[in-house]
């Protein structure tokens, strides 16, 4: 297996969407390969910093404020 | 015979039915309960398609606003919660738009990148690397990383990673095959993974550590 092919089931691979048989490949690649390895490893925290980090923050003020107006909104039927 | 046991999960209709059925039998208060909760969730898809915050307060009113009005159209076969988020990326999308006059946006621009090719930026990560940053310090590496995805990048990544959307939802809701989602996740989550090594990567390898030299042609 080269990068380019390993690249391509990255997502396969960090989704847990790949067969018994093509992890073990993957698998094998990964032992031989630190550059694969990083890229990996790298992509999950990636993935996982964006899921765990609230950056779009909505405080509750604005929360409040915009709830009130929709539904002010919607009891007059919009 | 024995007792037909009831199939947990599969036929239980989703929470939400109910609630959509009440507010049709002109329930407002039913709403209100829809409206908290996915609220965050949609400020947040808005705030990421059209990186502006009064556009993400406005894109969320008029989500809800317009979910509400159309809830007739609404037609049970996909979630109530796919279907908002449908209107809210359409109404972001438009916003987005407006801010760029004279140049069509869609989530079908900027995506014609290089394809599949292999990171080149190849430095490992500090452990835990956000433990170097204040929780706002991340919180701005993190925006202005995101900030620079193209849109059609960073609408995918931010229904598919962050709200975890499946993947054939992500593409129902953006009217994509399933494999242009595939391939348009690959090159967001590459993309992030590169642009943030720069504030990650290890300061300095120790001597006779790993290169990370490319074995591609092995």
């Amino acid at each position: 297996m080269t990068c380019t092919e390993f690249l391509a089931l990255l997502d396969d691979l960090i989704d847990d969407s790949v067969s018994a048989e093509t992890r073990a490949q993957l698998q094998e690649h990964l032992h031989g390969c630190d550059h694969c390895e990083v890229t990996l490893n790298t992509t999950r925290k990636t993935i996982e910093i964006y899921r765990s980090h609230e950056i779009y923050d909505l405080p509750d003020g604005l929360r409040q404020r915009l709830h009130a107006a929709i539904m002010a909104r919607c009891k007059k039927g919009c | 015979m024995s007792t037909i046991q009831p199939i947990a999960g599969e036929l239980e209709p989703h929470p939400d039915v109910a609630l959509v059925e009440q507010v049709r039998a002109g329930d407002v208060s039913a709403y209100d309960t829809l409206v908290r909760k996915y609220d965050r969730q949609i400020f947040r898809i808005a705030q990421h398609i059209t990186q502006n915050r009064e556009d993400a307060e406005d894109v969320m009113q008029d989500a809800f606003l317009k979910a509400y009005e159309k809830l007739d159209q609404f037609q049970g076969n996909s979630k109530f919660y796919t279907w908002l988020v449908r209107i809210a990326v359409n109404e972001s999308l438009m916003r987005l738009r407006k801010r760029r006059t004279g140049r069509m946006v869609s989530i079908d621009e900027d995506v014609e990148t290089e394809e599949g090719s292999v990171p080149r930026d190849l430095a490992d990560w500090a452990p835990d690397p956000e433990q170097n940053y204040t929780q706002s310090e991340l919180g701005e590496i993190l925006r202005k990383t995101i900030q620079g995805l193209p849109p059609g990048f960073r609408v995918v990544f931010a229904l598919r990673d962050v709200e975890g959307l499946s993947t054939e939802e992500t593409a129902e809701t953006l009217g994509l095959s399933v494999p242009a989602v595939k391939s348009r996740l690959l090159r967001a989550r590459l993309q992030l993974r590169e642009r943030l090594s720069r504030y990650f990567r290890q300061k300095k390898a120790p001597a006779g550590a790993k290169t990370g030299e490319s074995r591609n042609e092995k």
